[in-house]
């Protein structure tokens, strides 16, 4: 596959773990803020492959974790409501809300429908004109102007039974209220690959000249992720933090402009909650006044309402994805974490995902040369 | 005058009135006909002597046909293969469907047709079955179950149990084809892919690599669950670590890029005409040069071993040298788009 | 966030078009690439191309790679 073999080469991956060893002389603390690095991070063993001296942590990236339950229940809530097909992306369907989940939901009889693309959802509202079809939007900048061209493709057909359940967040703000927080001190940010096709690299230029912490925009193959560590060391070594691009075959500094017109027309940028982190200004999608008409929260709150489908948000007891996700905690200092809390039996979602940090761990707990060192003594506050 | 001609199945088809019996004379003799099945009596009746091996599997499927097989060639090729994992001799089956109301007859006949010729393949007969008809609604299209009997020759005693420190795992063939297949048809996934289901009556590729060698340990056919189930049931039936090594697992381009499409991993993708087979080390190679003679073991490939670290656990040394646990998929296999 | 995979457009029409890996085809959604040309390698994402492969620079930062591979002295 081209753009995907050449960059799993295994003696080019070998030749960039030596000069990342050969760089690197002192411990330093990198996260990745993308569910796909975590990954892919896992799937081809990377903390495996850089020295010890490069601890690295998951942030906030997966977009099924950082969810907030209350979104959620929401979704689900609206899953039981009459005449409504939900469609939704894979990722959520197992993730355990506060009573019940999506697949719950449809083994009691509810419609709910994975789907692939978004448009795929536009043409099941097509294709019952007479059910109302809400569509789970997740996701980040990558997937922000997908489901927006989706909301101008439905207006252009007068498809009047779609709507859009809007969760989507944005990542430069998050990186900054985890910054400010400054719970984990860090040294470099794995920036996210194709958020950056669409947000460019200018976005981040906020990190090393505030926070003065290295960033590196990478891709998801093996080599293109020792690549972005490989520029993140440098910037460190020589103190010098800046944000570079280790993947420019996707990513250009302007990002793309048209998807940035399209998610801009169609979203205003608002507060959002996330899991474990709570309401951070600015950081998460919401439908435009306009395109109303799509939006499921102003559709169907007030039925929601009538249903009494407001019981509180409850987080599962003893479940640590919030800290998780903020990277404040490893999966196993989770109480729950492999005792409790399995891919098989998921207690929170950053088990449940592939790309949540629990289930990347849990590939590699029992590994006898566990790449997980503990975590920089003194340094997670 | 009797019923009006349809050109779909009725609940009448299933009430064992006229059209039960014609359904069954004109539609299913015809292609099924064998002695026992013939006399149409309530059970069949047949001889057989030595160790039987005796297995059940219902095949509920969606959609009911996909590329290069449909539910019927399934719904053989999987209970001989189940039998001939337990090194058996499969040679009766009996054939039980739950058709919905309304299902085309055309689509039915096709279904039927695809049973003959697996059957002759696979060299069993269909002694007995069974038809039932169920309301629109109260089954996807068509529901069947299987049963089959084998006879196990003597000297073979193969188990999941007896995987042994050493010993060589061999795979049949490339990885994903039947999951990728079926998942290509479903509704919202949309692409066409160069793939076709693996489903294939494995009970000649077994009889030989028998041939090869006696000490077989382990045989399964990884279904539902991929590789990684089979080769995790293997660990913990038999309380060993299993090795494998990701770059000799044999898998098309076309897999591997439906499933980089999809976020799916091959090794979780189910395969319907492929076996693992766990073998003393020093008869891997002569077991792997007569399943490679076989046109369903041409690609098959030693792609681990077994191991005394780890017990219970899988291991999978990646691509790139480093390795990680392969642990057996929970749930739905479902597209992800992070 | 992003599972992308570059695929190689084969025809156009309008804001969709067809595109091929390894075989597997799959019509999808041009609207947020309309530069995209045919034997354009597109990365995509639920059913849209989200941007444009640059070649050139993947040409470049492969020769990177092996510049490093090679200074490393593990390249043979």
């Amino acid at each position: 596959m081209k753009f995907i073999d050449e960059y799993q080469n295994s003696e080019l991956a070998k030749g960039l773990a030596k000069r990342i060893a050969t760089q690197s002389t002192k411990p330093i603390r990198l996260m990745e803020f993308c569910g796909g690095h975590t990954h892919a991070i896992m799937r081809y063993g990377i903390r495996q492959l850089v020295p010890k001296t490069v601890e690295m942590r998951s942030g906030p990236g997966c977009p099924v974790c950082v969810t907030a339950t209350a979104d959620l229940d929401k979704a689900i809530a609206l899953a039981h409501l009459p005449k409504v097909i939900i469609t939704t992306f894979g990722d959520m369907i197992r993730v355990p809300g506060s009573y019940s989940s999506l697949q719950q939901a449809r083994a009691e009889g509810a419609d709910i429908r994975v789907v692939y693309s978004t448009i795929d959802a536009v043409e099941i509202a097509k294709a019952n004109p007479e059910k109302s079809v809400i569509f789970i939007g997740i996701g980040f900048e990558t997937t922000a102007p997908t489901i927006a061209a989706s909301i101008l493709k439905a207006q252009r057909e007068k498809i009047e039974n779609f709507h859009v359940l809007s969760l989507n967040k944005l990542t430069p703000p998050v990186m900054k209220a985890l910054l400010d927080l400054g719970e984990v001190k860090l040294d470099g940010i794995i920036c996210p690959g194709h958020v950056s096709v669409t947000i460019g690299s200018h976005p981040y230029e906020f990190i090393p000249k505030n926070y003065g912490v290295a960033c590196v925009i990478s891709g998801f193959e093996p080599l293109d992720i020792l690549l972005c560590i490989d520029k993140l060391v440098e910037q460190i070594e020589n103190g010098q933090p800046g944000v570079e691009i280790a993947y420019s075959r996707g990513v250009k500094p302007e990002g793309n402009p048209k998807a940035l017109e399209l998610m801009g027309k169609v979203f205003e940028i608002g507060e959002a909650n996330w899991r474990g982190i709570g309401a951070v200004p600015q950081s998460g999608l919401k439908i435009r006044r306009e395109y109303g008409h799509f939006d499921a929260d102003k559709a169907f709150s007030g039925l929601l309402r009538f249903a009494g489908s407001d019981k509180p948000a409850k987080e599962p007891k003893g479940c640590r994805c919030g800290d998780v996700v903020r990277g404040a905690a490893m999966p196993p200092e989770c109480k729950l974490f492999r005792k409790v809390c399995t891919p098989e039996r998921p207690i929170g979602p950053c088990m449940v995902s592939s790309e949540g940090a629990c289930a990347a761990y849990y590939q590699y707990e029992s590994s006898s040369s566990s790449p997980y060192s503990s975590p920089l003594k003194g340094e997670v506050r | 005058m009797g019923q009006a001609m349809s050109d779909t199945i009725l609940l009448a088809h299933g009430s064992g009135g006229k059209l039960s019996h014609d359904l069954v004379q004109k539609r299913f003799l015809p292609f099924l006909a064998n002695p026992a099945l013939n006399k149409l009596d309530d059970s069949a009746i047949f001889e057989a002597s030595g160790r039987l091996a005796f297995t059940t599997d219902s095949y509920v499927v969606n959609p009911i046909f996909f590329p290069s097989g449909d539910i019927g060639k399934l719904a053989v090729c999987g209970t001989v293969n189940d039998l001939s994992m337990s090194g058996a001799k499969p040679v009766y089956l009996s054939l039980s469907m739950i058709i919905e109301e309304g299902l085309p007859l055309d689509e039915l006949d096709r279904v039927v047709q695809s049973i003959k010729t697996a059957a002759e393949e696979a060299e069993v007969q269909i002694i007995t079955g069974d038809t039932k008809v169920v309301n629109q609604g109260q089954a996807d299209k068509l529901f069947i179950n299987t049963s089959g009997i084998g006879i196990i020759p003597l000297g073979i005693d193969i188990s999941g149990a007896n995987a042994k420190a050493g010993d060589k795992v061999i795979l049949s063939g490339t990885i994903g084809d039947h999951g990728i297949a079926i998942m290509s048809q479903r509704e919202g996934l949309r692409f066409s892919v160069p793939v076709e289901s693996d489903c294939a009556p494995l009970s000649k590729l077994v009889s030989q690599m028998l041939e090869a060698s006696s000490r077989i340990h382990c045989l399964r056919d990884p279904t539902r669950g991929g590789l990684a189930t089979t080769l995790n049931e293997f660990a913990q039936q038999s309380n060993v670590g299993i090795m494998i090594e990701e770059d000799k697992i044999p898998i098309t381009e076309g897999v591997r890029a439906a499933c980089e499409l999809l976020g799916l991993d091959p090794i979780c993708v189910a395969n319907e005409g492929k076996l693992v087979a766990i073998v003393e080390p020093e008869d891997a190679d002569k077991v792997l040069t007569q399943m490679k003679q076989n046109g369903y073991g041409r690609d098959a490939a030693i792609i681990g071993e077994v191991t005394n670290d780890h017990p219970g656990r899988v291991v999978m040394k990646t691509k790139l040298g480093p390795s990680r646990i392969i642990n057996m998929p929970s749930g739905e296999l479902l597209p992800r788009i992070c | 966030m992003c599972l992308a995979i570059p695929v190689r457009v084969i025809s156009i029409e309008g804001d969709e078009a067809e595109t091929e890996i390894a075989g597997v085809k799959r019509r999808v959604s041009i609207a947020l690439t309309p530069e995209a040309k045919v034997g354009d390698y597109v990365l995509l994402h639920t059913g849209y191309a989200i941007g444009v492969v640059d070649e050139a620079e993947a040409e470049e930062t492969l020769k990177l790679l092996e510049e490093i591979a090679s200074l490393s002295e593990v390249h043979r």
